[in-house]
């Protein structure tokens, strides 16, 4: 039933380049000239030197900075706490995509406001808060450690921090795509006798596939990079919590720098392939779903 | 299928009480959403009311933490000026012309989105430090140090920023489509015209969107800008870093209190863009 977005999204204006015939030629050479220059310079000039700083050294120093215990302890922790985010937010995102686009109820507003609140905050300030409850003085901490569990400066503070910057991420694309397509499919699923639960799995799903692995993806890129909030809670201890941003971070500063960027690398290799995933994706996502640099 | 022309679909079939799941979707996320965000951010207000006025004053009137504030919205500012002029020629030239690389180009322009703010930051740093290629070479052509000033600050919010900037400006150029610029064209408007009466106000919406995503997503910014930065106080130490060492010194009425700065001033960022967007809206008459 909802083909014909999914193919409407196929033959987005990538394909069919508008006429721009209007303008003259060397305002033409002009402007694709400085597009060139600009790039280069901002944006492939930082991603060629990751990889050009990670081989500096030989690749046997690339190699055994990859293989170390700390940089597989970080990768490990890493995994980790994407494995506890990402499903969590793809939940949350479900759930707040139901609510929203399903119901009218008060307060709508509110609730959106919240799902877009992480973006205006600055991922130093979104770690210092989750400080501020879960740290010795503040409002859960004193409560928590004397029942055992230990929050900062461990996996579940990373994942919290985690999950406060990423949030947005499942639930944007999820709320726009779902508002898009309407109530009509799952209403003709329950009519036609299906029980709720039933509805979500067999209708509702399988219509907003291609929107949850696209938050997912994005989810999962950006968990694997977070860098200022979980710096903030991790307490940056070496082979405990140490993440694959802090570690690159604690390598330079270390001033391995060949090691630091071979760390990095693997990083930026992951976003890269990001990159590719996401771009596949989009072609299957109708206009206005995708990006959450986007606002509605 | 695009969102902002379909708002019919809102107001259509509305009251749709005879969907199932209402209480637990909306209680589930309500619930999620108190635990992450709400009880975080009262956590910040409850720490920050604990500051009287004169506290206020006495924390926002160091020197050290005015340097802060200004170094990261001053360079962030700058950064989403820069990125207001070459967002739009890259999009512009991205959407309209063919030209080799163009793929590949478009494609790099999401880079500083997925790329880990850690490993940008240690790539620019190395890049530009005064010992680094791109600053030897600035520092020895134009006498200029790039690297551990507000000048690094600055390029790497240009770099933070520039996805936003393109991003929201490219599927505005796309629905302008030539249409209106031939219909112009044919009504007798020479080129410089059209630009200055069809593409660029067309166009204006959404740059005042792309500067403000740009600006409040560079005042907060870290990861990217601490390894270039240097990070000397009162001269290159942005506010987001103050704030964890004011943490480390234990001293939390001061890190709430640049923290509740930093906040107030990006979310009214958003706030005045989402009053702006839908002002625009009406005044379209898609609303």
């Amino acid at each position: 039933m909802r083909d014909d977005l999914v193919l409407s999204a196929g033959d987005r204006p990538d394909v069919k380049q508008p006429a721009s015939g209007g303008d003259g030629p060397l305002l033409r050479f002009f402007l694709i000239l400085i597009t060139w220059f600009f790039l280069s310079i901002i944006v492939l000039l930082p991603l060629g030197v990751v990889f050009a700083e990670a081989f500096a050294r030989g690749s046997s120093v690339f190699l055994s900075s990859l293989v170390s215990r700390d940089t597989l302890y970080a990768l490990g922790l890493t995994l980790t706490v994407t494995a506890f985010v990402v499903p969590a937010n793809m939940i949350f995102g479900l759930s707040a995509a139901w609510a929203l686009t399903k119901f009218d109820f008060p307060g709508k507003p509110i609730l959106l406001t919240l799902i877009d609140l992480p973006f205006a905050v600055s991922p130093v300030v979104a770690g210092y808060v989750l400080v501020l409850v879960f740290g010795p003085s503040g409002w859960l901490g004193p409560v928590l450690s004397e029942l055992g569990v230990k929050v900062l400066f461990s996996t579940p503070g990373i994942v919290l921090a985690t999950i406060f910057v990423t949030f947005p991420m499942i639930a944007r694309p999820l709320i726009a795509l779902m508002e898009s397509q309407g109530c009509e499919d799952e209403e003709t699923a329950l009519s036609l006798g299906a029980g709720g639960l039933r509805t979500f799995l067999t209708v509702t799903l399988p219509n907003v596939r291609w929107a949850l692995l696209y938050g997912g993806l994005l989810c999962t890129a950006r968990s694997f990079g977070e860098f200022g909030a979980v710096s903030v809670v991790s307490g940056h201890i070496r082979g405990l919590t140490n993440t694959m941003p802090l570690h690159v971070e604690a390598l330079y500063n270390d001033n391995k720098v060949a090691a630091a960027f071979a760390v990095a690398s693997l990083l930026a290799s992951l976003a890269v392939i990001t990159l590719i995933f996401k771009f596949v994706l989009e072609r299957r996502l109708p206009d206005g779903v995708q990006g959450p640099e986007r606002l509605r | 299928m695009n969102l902002q022309a379909s708002p019919s679909l809102r107001s259509a079939g509305r009251p749709r009480r005879s969907m199932p799941g209402f209480g637990l979707s909306l209680g589930y996320s309500t619930v999620y959403l108190s635990f992450v965000v709400l009880l975080p951010m009262a956590a910040l207000a409850a720490s920050a009311a604990r500051l009287d006025f004169e506290g206020w004053i006495k924390v926002l009137s160091d020197d050290r933490v005015i340097s802060a504030l200004k170094l990261s919205f001053g360079s962030a500012l700058f950064a989403a000026c820069v990125n207001l002029v070459f967002g739009p020629v890259c999009a512009y030239a991205l959407v309209h012309f063919r030209f080799p690389g163009r793929r590949a180009l478009d494609a790099l322009v999401d880079i500083p989105f997925a790329l880990p703010t850690a490993v940008a930051g240690i790539a620019l740093a190395s890049l530009y430090a005064p010992s680094g290629p791109m600053g030897k070479a600035i520092l020895e052509l134009f006498g200029v140090q790039v690297g551990y000033t507000p000048l690094g600050v600055t390029l790497a919010l240009i770099f933070v920023g520039l996805p936003f900037a393109v991003r929201t400006l490219q599927p505005v150029l796309r629905d302008l489509d030539g249409e209106a610029e031939l219909a112009a064209a044919l009504l007798g408007a020479d080129r410089p015209r059209i630009w200055r009466r069809v593409i660029i106000p067309s166009l204006a919406p959404a740059m005042v969107t792309a500067f403000a995503l740009s600006f409040a997503r560079g005042a907060g910014e870290y990861g990217s800008v601490i390894f270039i930065a240097g990070n000397f106080p009162r001269l290159s130490e942005i506010a987001p870093l103050l704030i964890i060492i004011r943490l480390e010194e234990n001293n939390y009425a001061g890190a709430s209190a640049i923290a509740v700065v930093m906040l107030l001033v990006s979310l009214s960022c958003l706030v005045l863009i989402n009053l702006f967007q839908a002002l625009i809206r009406r005044r379209l008459g898609y609303a």
